[in-house]
């Protein structure tokens, strides 16, 4: 990292570190912080299978449900702390991503027929959910409310950012990590062709499950966050298709394979909202604003595939030179 | 469960399966010719069941079976602007990006219709929803077999189109060999257009039959769209006679699943099915290895 690059990561860690007190620590600004912060992060999960190693999920819901389930269910129907429960659920989102990833790599999907195949395990763990007894059905499961650190809930919003920030920035640095390392430079050559990076002796199917067990664990570590933070998960809130297309829109609007693309996607994501919900407030005519939101993102998205394959963060790269090996065609 | 009691959830699920018939038909004539895979095929459903929902509600009063000419045409026409408009342009390269494309346009669709038309689901009660008609000893609601026959009727007509029309037989050469086609003076883009619109006009027709037993509401599209690759894949991409088989299968399958296992874990069968069949034999049960 250039010195530059070091002092504008040191100057963001610290505004984010400040903001809260920035807005005098205001339940609003907080809690859309948070919302940026955990989009940016799970939005990191998917990108790390998506755009690091170029395999697209359209089901990445099914680690964010078996994280948020998981820790839900040990805590809530075994009386673990939830603490403890937090890491067990990480492992249990790395299985499932290996599972899945054994089972489809070994099958040998690719492209388009993974992106399916990832969206029918999330709808079969759905319906599952929705239909086995331990985790309560469609009733869905509630978290009792008893606010102290130890329990992993707070009183004041401002902990659960922070939290988020942590996350965030640890999703950054393993990002970061994919771009220096041999082992991202192996997914790398997976993503631009894998049969070449075959024939360069990277044993592809290893490389591609312990990717999406990675992504996996990290995208269960944020089910357990947003099961802690709102305390009640349903199946289709923990395993529904919106879920999976949120963490996709946030890695592709933002760039797709870069280390920031998500987090910029989560920002231009809810600055979007927040632009469609004023203006919802503003025109009585407007009765629900939040598809409009949405409208914007799927607009931005077509942009995006068909004119900036790099995501928005193409347009700050394409002015320099472009690193051998991490353009994306 | 009694022989009765299977016979009449095979009978029940080969007419679901005919609108899934028809609706995969759609899906995989846009892949033979175009190598898409459409994923916005649920959605612009869910659309078209709009359009047949407001013909229907007054000052029309337009009853779903006259409104399908009409439908069936707005459908073609829609899928055709659309083809030359946005994928046309923007589908080149991988084909995920042709994916994501679909996609950003199924999550417009669903939000368009989630701001205009509210997350309420919404029914038409045509008068003849409730005459059944006994076959054997399974009984089924008049609408279904309507549904069924149309479907099969329809997708025997595309099939004559297809084998007998200049414009069909210039359709099968694309799909064979788009080099070829355009040497012998194909306007191949032309046949793209029309393809994804006959894809989509599909789907108009598929919307007037469900309509008068089935309900619509903007995640509509979400249920429909698993159904469809299910289907297709299973028949093997592309190919006509296996989403005919395909369709009737999964029909079958979703009828017997809930038999079986209930409403709730009974529709586990069609992700289920699709996971298998990707895993195991993805070519499909037709397809060549």
């Amino acid at each position: 990292m250039s010195r530059t690059a070091l002092l504008a990561c040191g100057g963001g860690l610290i505004a984010a570190a400040l903001y809260p007190l920035l807005f005098g620590g205001s339940n609003y600004a907080v809690n859309l912080g948070f919302l940026v912060l955990f989009a940016a992060f799970l939005g990191q999960s998917w990108n790390i299978a998506g755009g690091f190693a170029g395999q697209m999920s359209f089901g990445h819901a099914v680690f964010f449900g078996t994280g948020a389930y998981a820790s839900t269910i040990l805590h809530v129907s075994h009386g673990w702390n939830p603490w403890l429960a937090w890491p067990v659920a990480i492992a249990a989102g790395a299985a499932v991503g290996a599972g899945i990833g054994t089972l489809s790599f070994r099958a040998g999907l690719r492209g388009s027929y993974f992106a399916l195949v990832t969206l029918a395990f999330a709808e079969a763990f759905r319906i599952l959910a929705n239909s086995v007894p331990f985790t309560r059905g469609g009733l869905g499961m509630l978290i009792k409310s008893d606010p102290h650190p130890a329990n992993l809930q707070f009183r004041d919003p401002i902990w659960f950012y922070y939290l988020a920030l942590v996350l965030c920035v640890l999703s950054l640095a393993l990002a970061w990590w994919l771009t220096r390392s041999r082992f991202g430079a192996r997914l790398a050559a997976i993503r631009e062709n894998e049969d070449a990076a075959r024939a360069l002796g990277i044993n592809t199917f290893r490389e591609k499950v312990r990717v999406l067990a990675l992504s996996g664990a990290l995208c269960a570590a944020g089910g357990t966050l947003y099961a802690q933070k709102y305390l009640y998960i349903d199946p289709s809130i923990a395993f529904g298709v919106d879920k999976s297309i949120e963490m996709l829109l946030v890695s592709m609007i933002g760039g797709a394979g870069t280390i920031f693309g998500p987090l910029i996607g989560a920002g231009v994501l809810h600055f979007v909202s927040e632009v469609t919900r004023e203006l919802g407030g503003a025109l009585p005519a407007i009765k629900n604003a939040q598809p409009l939101a949405l409208i914007v993102y799927g607009v931005i998205l077509v942009i995006i595939v068909g004119y900036l394959p790099d995501g928005s963060m193409g347009l700050f790269r394409r002015r320099r030179a472009l690193p051998q090996g991490q353009g994306h065609a | 469960m009694s022989p009765d009691i299977i016979f009449a959830g095979v009978v029940n699920g080969l007419m679901a399966g005919g609108i899934y018939v028809l609706v995969a038909t759609g899906l995989t004539l846009i892949y033979g010719v175009l190598h898409i895979i459409n994923f916005a095929h649920g959605s612009l459903l869910m659309l078209a069941m709009y359009a047949v929902f407001f013909l229907f509600r007054p000052p029309l009063g337009l009853d779903p079976y006259l409104a399908l000419p009409l439908v069936t045409a707005g459908a073609f026409l829609m899928g055709y602007v659309l083809y030359r408009g946005v994928i046309g342009r923007l589908s080149h390269g991988r084909d995920e990006n042709i994916l994501l494309i679909t996609l950003g346009l199924s999550i417009v669709a669903d939000n368009v219709a989630l701001f205009l038309f509210t997350g309420d689901t919404q029914t038409i009660g045509v008068a003849y929803a409730g005459n059944y008609i006994s076959l054997g000893p399974a009984l089924v609601p008049l609408p279904k077999l309507i549904s069924f026959g149309a479907s099969m009727l329809i997708c025997a007509l595309l099939g004559l189109f297809m084998s007998q029309t200049d414009m069909g037989k210039a359709i099968r050469a694309v799909a064979k060999e788009r080099q070829g086609a355009r040497l012998v003076g194909i306007d191949v883009e032309n046949i793209f257009a029309v393809s994804y619109g006959i894809g989509i006009a599909c789907l108009g027709a598929a919307a007037c039959l469900l309509m008068p037993f089935f309900y619509v509401s903007p995640s509509s599209g979400h249920v429909f769209v698993l159904i469809a690759f299910t289907t297709v894949v299973l028949g093997g991409m592309g190919s006509f006679g296996g989403a005919l088989a395909g369709g009737l299968i999964i029909g079958v399958v979703e009828s017997l699943a809930g038999l079986q296992f209930g409403e709730q874990l009974g529709q586990l069968g069609i992700p289920l099915v699709f996971i298998l069949i990707l895993l195991l034999r993805p070519t499909g049960l037709f397809g060549r290895q």
